[in-house]
């Protein structure tokens, strides 16, 4: 294990210095000697987390100054996210000068607010595009720890700083961070109603979102109902239930592309698709065969294989992250429950909530958590609860503030989105996996179903 | 005459421009008689000066689950008010559940025959039947309760002597509620199999 963490420590130490090299202004961080683990990662007081500091980028131009505070806010949050870092209030600044360049950094000051990382951020924009360079200073030795220059476009400002703190968690906590991925769900904020012959329906549509509720754009136009979406593992695609056609089907949107697919060929009546980890099959629900019944069709419509056999409702189908193994509702017992089978649908299905008396939309996690999180009846509404496979224990993460549905993990493991009433209208929110640290990512109309990208 | 009814006029007017104008694109797609034109360019004005007249919606929708060829899409623009009359003054009752149940009780049963007395007096007639269920369960395990609940309808339907092939099922699940508010009422009201006419 120390091995390991060793050896990636020398693989990121190669990095910084490659990088550090290209940026020919500022000093290369002294990296001559044989890195350890002391020099690279920023650490706190004992038995606490480091303290970061992420004051405003310094802009080139004066113009950019409100880039630049926008840069250190979305990193400030972005850095928050994972908890691995005490971040220093933004607003707790003011009295310390601020550094145009890195010989002004004034390190006393951030010491004596007690950081033990500060970040340095330049900024240049041009008319379309954007080049910044950012360093985490170690305050106590005043070196620099991680050094990096990125450049491109300047049409989406706030990827810059989701890049960076990616970098900052692998390179510092050797942890996947999330501040790229995005969330898809279903929203009927357009207000738009169904045609057709029942008055008065409201359409859903897809929307997407980037993890922190920046950037919502709808992606379907249909008018019609759209729901249940779900992000293809190289998130180029989204695969949802769509009643284009009146009834429901499985869509899959390349959004990229613009196309439209239908794995399902309109047979019966298809909804829930869930990807395979690979990308290459999809798990739904179709009563084709005349009962509601988990089915797996790879996404050009060939292979299609029938999992289960029961006169119950079968639903909500999730796979296990090796793909072997599919999770699953089924009311078989008379009650909605949850239940594991193998992929190819061979063997008895086995049920894993005893002490439920409803439970619905499983989600498994991914690795290395091995565990499943479902919604759960807790009085009048649902709460979030989890499911560790290895020591069969329950625990729960929400608790009645409102109903608490549809869950679905973060890449990393370590967060849940889902869709929660305890402000009123249908809203989605994130949750860490140990319950802590909620966060509103939608603010209009009614939104359902969140799905979290790879 | 008063401003309203002024704009009234004036979105009749609109209107009938509308249906002449998506007529004639049909007309030069389909190249039929000039007949047809104005057989059905009347209608739906004259049915529409009797109606509400601030939703041109007819044209737009789509024609369900019907196959998209030229003769059921001039059907439903000729006689596409009746069947919006037709469904909103619910010819075809609606069937109600129990909580979490898709059993038809004996009251849902004899309204599940009277509505196939209904569509033998009228064997050209294509029904849907959509399942809906109240807001306590999930969204996601609701699409699978409504569709049990409209698949029992449509299999006692099919006992009753109805044609498997007028029949379209379709689940909503949670997704419209007939009745947006909370309480036993409001959730009675949304279990349902609801029956809509989508030809004649």
């Amino acid at each position: 294990m120390i091995k390991i963490k060793l050896f990636l420590l020398g693989l990121t130490a190669l990095l910084v210095v490659t990088t550090g090299a290209t940026l020919a202004k500022f000093q290369a961080p002294q990296l001559s000697q044989q890195p350890t683990e002391i020099e690279l990662t920023i650490s706190g007081d004992p038995g606490t987390p480091p303290r970061f500091a992420v004051p405003d980028f310094v802009a080139q131009s004066p113009e950019d100054e409100e880039l630049g505070k926008m840069l250190a806010r979305v990193l400030w949050n972005d850095l928050a996210f994972e908890r691995e870092f005490y971040m220093v209030p933004r607003d707790t600044y003011s009295t310390i000068p601020s550094a145009r360049s890195v010989e002004q950094i004034p390190f006393n000051d951030w010491n004596q607010l007690g950081a033990d990382g500060v970040i340095f951020g330049l900024l240049k924009r041009t008319e379309d595009t954007l080049r910044v360079e950012v360093r985490l200073f170690n305050v106590r030795s005043r070196r620099s720890v991680f050094s990096k220059e990125y450049g491109g476009s300047n049409a989406n400002v706030r990827l810059y700083a989701h890049t960076i703190a990616d970098e900052i968690h692998q390179q510092q906590r050797a942890l996947r961070g999330v501040a790229r991925t995005k969330i898809t769900f279903s929203s009927d904020r357009d207000l738009e109603k169904v045609s057709g012959t029942i008055e008065n329906r409201n359409v859903k549509e897809v929307y997407i979102s980037d993890y922190d509720g920046a950037n919502q754009r709808r992606i379907t136009v249909n008018r019609q109902l759209n729901i249940t979406p779900a992000w293809s593992p190289d998130v180029r695609s989204i695969a949802y239930t769509s009643y284009s056609k009146g009834f429901p089907d499985i869509a899959i949107a390349r959004i990229y592309e613009g196309l439209l697919d239908n794995p399902t060929g309109s047979v019966g009546n298809n909804f829930l698709p869930a990807w395979s980890p690979d990308g290459s099959q999809i798990a739904f629900t179709s009563s084709r065969d005349g009962n509601s019944e988990i089915y797996t069709v790879n996404i050009d419509g060939s292979n299609l294989r029938r999992l289960t056999r029961h006169p119950a409702v079968d639903v909500s189908p999730t796979w296990s992250p090796t793909g072997t193994q599919i999770a699953f509702t089924s009311n078989r017992v008379g009650t909605p429950q949850i239940y594991i089978m193998s992929s190819d649908g061979l063997g008895a299905p086995r049920r894993i909530t005893t002490n439920e008396s409803y439970a619905d939309r499983p989600t498994w996690s991914p690795a290395p958590f091995n565990e499943i999180a479902f919604a759960a009846r807790t009085g009048l509404g649902y709460d979030i609860k989890i499911y560790d496979l290895a020591t069969g224990v329950t625990r729960q993460i929400t608790f009645s503030q409102g109903s608490n549905e549809s869950p679905s993990y973060s890449p990393n493991g370590r967060h849940l989105a889902f869709m929660s009433t305890r402000r009123g209208p249908s809203h989605i929110f994130t949750i860490g996996r140990d319950g802590q640290g909620l966060r509103r990512v939608t603010r209009q109309g009614n939104n359902h179903t969140p799905n979290w990208s790879q | 005459m008063d401003g309203k009814e002024k704009s009234m006029i004036q979105a009749n007017n609109l209107w009938f421009l509308a249906v002449i104008l998506f007529l004639a694109t049909l007309v030069a797609a389909c190249a039929t008689k000039e007949s047809l034109v104005t057989e059905t360019a009347v209608e739906p004005a004259q049915a529409l000066s009797s109606a509400e007249v601030d939703k041109p919606e007819p044209l737009k929708s789509p024609s369900e689950s019907l196959p998209s060829s030229s003769v059921p899409l001039e059907e439903e623009l000729i006689d596409g008010q009746s069947i919006d009359d037709l469904n909103r003054e619910a010819l075809l009752k609606a069937a109600f559940f129990k909580y979490d149940s898709a059993e038809l009780d004996t009251v849902a049963q004899d309204v599940v025959s009277e509505n196939s007395r209904v569509l033998l007096n009228n064997p050209t007639w294509l029904v849907t039947i959509e399942g809906h269920c109240d807001e306590r369960g999930t969204a996601e395990y609701n699409l699978a309760l409504g569709e049990k609940r409209a698949s029992v309808a449509k299999e006692y339907l099919l006992e009753l002597g109805i044609n498997s092939s007028r029949i379209r099922v379709v689940s909503y699940g949670k997704e419209f509620p007939f009745d947006p508010g909370q309480g036993e009422s409001a959730w009675a009201e949304n279990r349902r199999a609801h029956f809509v006419v989508t030809s004649k």
